[in-house]
């Protein structure tokens, strides 16, 4: 009990302004390290739901260019294919640019079985089933514009001209917290036929399939198959599962988010030096107690444990506030920032890679400490007192 | 020391020597003494005459280059780190100059420090300190810090830590080199009472005549060479 109290008071009560400001300086940079671990996890969670046993059907060329609407029944003859949906990305704009979200027109019935992790409560998907004009919207993308059911929603088009109402018909919501809740989904229908007046050419045109398969271990084959079936067609298909096609998107970032894990990492050598710092500082101060110690019969092993403790604690203490912090920081970050990361999650792999830096950052703090303290011969350690 | 006394240290052909750079400095050359059980021994000399030296090598805080030391039979020279330093928590008690307590402990918990390497239970423990800060008349201050306490308390509270385990040595290295008169009195007094009234044997290396009048004996140490004050009976 007696050396606990007295790693507890040398960590906090010999210099309490070093240690509040060492302190702080853990949980900043803990917080720091938290939030990009978290906006490196966010990127990857389009990978992270997707279902293996889902796949994409785009054209070959570009995702920009649509399919027609007659694959679906040649898609849907294939072997081991369950279910066939599709929709198209409408790229609505509400009241203004920057209330940018997702908005798919997709064929609902379909897409809603292959997509169990949206959950409709059965009132609101009957409702937005009968109604061509009906949508449904996830709950953050609801609440951070105030819609209620029955309101009427105007999108302004941009791929497709013109102002576009919608009635609100059901609220989802995910089936856990990593399930994005900002998107905007309605009739396929309801796109084609306003298209087939205005825009003949677009009309009876995909964006994409949706394809439920019976096992993850036939993706391939029947990916093969459904591309060979278009080939030499004029709009040849590439399919690929849907994480796959997640990873695709991703992989256009990949410099940026190369770029934060370097940043979160030399965030954790920041740390590093900043209690590596404090540790010097405190064991050459205490070269002398040292010393007064080993002499009363203290071997080196008390010693060590005395300093590897103290760095520990004065990190954990950090890393529990830095821990701390991050919570209610990172649910900050996706109320403002819900636009580019309509999840924004910490993770407990997060949490455990924290608490694994603070440790790591301890110990390496402490390591050339212990070894001069333990190199230290007693005699000359009390001339130095002298 | 009375020759039907058996020593409790026992130094012979004790030599030391620093290195500074490539030179060699003999700092002790050829000692030998006996001190007996219950001596209060004071140590004397210039400085840099290496009294300090010998004081470290006796309570095996430092090495010899060669010569043997036993304290209670037990030749220390031949132990290794590990062994000397469990030797030193049960058989020798440590007073110094500067105090040298834990700031961050109480008067209670830097006397309780020896202790932890005991196997006393905690009610044992308890009962140790409180007497050891009982012999120094410190039983009412027991819950200050050092920073709380004057020079002549915290060498007294330095006293009790040095006693707390009963030790078979004390040693003192300037005990009243940084106390007032009135402090440096009362702290030789009470050195003399543990001597004579608990026989414990205290070797004390100090500069103050005065001080090491209050020792039953007294060594000069010059140039690596002991010799025995003019007035005391020689060993």
């Amino acid at each position: 009990m007696l050396l606990i109290r007295l790693l507890f008071k040398n960590a906090f009560l010999r210099h309490k302004l070093r240690s509040v400001l060492t302190v702080l300086g853990v949980t900043i940079a803990i917080l720091a390290f938290g939030l990009l671990r978290t906006v490196i996890t966010t990127w990857y969670l389009g990978v992270e739901t997707s279902s293996p046993t889902r796949l994409v059907t785009r054209n070959n060329v570009s995702i920009i260019f649509p399919l027609p609407l007659s694959y679906r029944e040649k898609i849907r003859q294939v072997e081991g294919v369950k279910i066939v949906s599709y929709g198209s990305w409408f790229g609505g704009v509400y009241k203004d640019k920057k209330n940018f979200f997702a908005n798919f027109a997709v064929e609902p019935r379909t897409y809603l079985e292959l997509y169990p992790e949206f959950i409709v409560p059965p009132d609101d998907k009957e409702a937005f089933l009968r109604d061509r004009r009906g949508f449904i919207a996830g709950k953050k993308l609801a609440d951070r514009f105030g819609w209620k059911k029955g309101d009427i929603v105007t999108l302004e088009g941009t791929i497709y001209p013109g102002k576009w109402d919608f009635i609100l018909r059901g609220i989802y919501r995910g089936r856990d917290l990593n399930i994005d809740e900002t998107q905007f989904f309605f009739h396929w229908d309801y796109l084609n036929e306003s298209v087939l007046k205005s825009k003949i050419s677009l009309s009876d045109q995909v964006g994409f399939y949706m394809i439920g398969i019976s096992s993850p271990g036939i993706s391939a084959q029947v990916s093969q198959e459904i591309d060979a079936m278009f080939k030499n067609s004029a709009a040849e298909t590439i399919t690929e599962t849907e994480k796959a096609f997640v990873q695709g998107f991703i992989a256009m970032s990949e410099a940026i988010i190369v770029a934060i894990q370097l940043v979160s990492l030399v965030v954790i050598l920041i740390i590093m030096a900043v209690v590596a710092n404090t540790m010097a500082m405190t064991t050459r101060e205490r070269t002398g107690e040292y010393s007064i110690l080993k002499t009363l019969g203290f071997g080196g092993g008390v010693i060590a444990l005395l300093i590897m403790g103290e760095s520990l604690l004065v990190t954990l203490s950090g890393c529990i506030l830095g821990i701390a912090l991050t919570y209610p920081i990172a649910g900050a970050f996706g109320t403002y920032l819900g636009t580019y990361f309509p999840v924004f999650n910490v993770e407990n792999e997060t949490v455990l890679l924290d608490f694994i830096a603070a440790v790591l950052v301890a110990f390496a703090a402490a390591v050339i400490p212990v070894r001069n303290a333990l190199k230290l011969r007693v005699a000359e350690g009390l001339r130095r007192i002298g | 020391m009375p020759p039907e006394q058996e020593p409790i240290v026992r130094i012979r052909r004790v030599s030391k020597s620093y290195r500074s750079g490539s030179r060699v400095l003999p700092v002790l050359e050829d000692i030998s003494i006996d001190i007996g059980q219950g001596e209060f021994l004071a140590l004397m000399g210039p400085s840099g005459s290496g009294k300090s030296t010998l004081l470290n090598l006796i309570a095996g805080i430092d090495r010899t280059d060669g010569g043997t030391i036993e304290i209670g039979g037990i030749d220390i020279t031949k132990m290794s780190e590990t062994e000397l330093a469990e030797w030193r928590s049960l058989h020798v008690g440590f007073i110094f100059q500067f105090y040298n307590l834990i700031p961050v402990l109480t008067a209670y918990e830097n006397v309780e420090l020896p202790l932890y390497l005991t196997g006393l239970s905690r009610m044992e423990k308890s009962e140790h300190v409180r007497t050891a800060l009982a012999v120094v008349k410190l039983k009412d201050r027991m819950d200050h810090y050092p920073a709380q306490l004057s020079g002549g308390e915290q060498q007294r509270v330095a006293i009790a830590r040095a006693i707390v385990t009963d030790p078979t040595i004390i040693v003192a290295d300037e005990p009243t080199g940084d106390l007032d008169r009135k402090s440096a009195q009362d702290v030789l007094d009470l050195m003399g009472r543990l001597n004579s009234e608990s026989r414990k044997t205290i070797i004390m290396v100090t500069h103050d005549p005065r001080a090491a009048r209050r020792a039953r004996s007294i060594l000069y140490l010059e140039k690596g060479v002991l010799s025995h004050a003019p007035d005391q009976t020689p060993f």
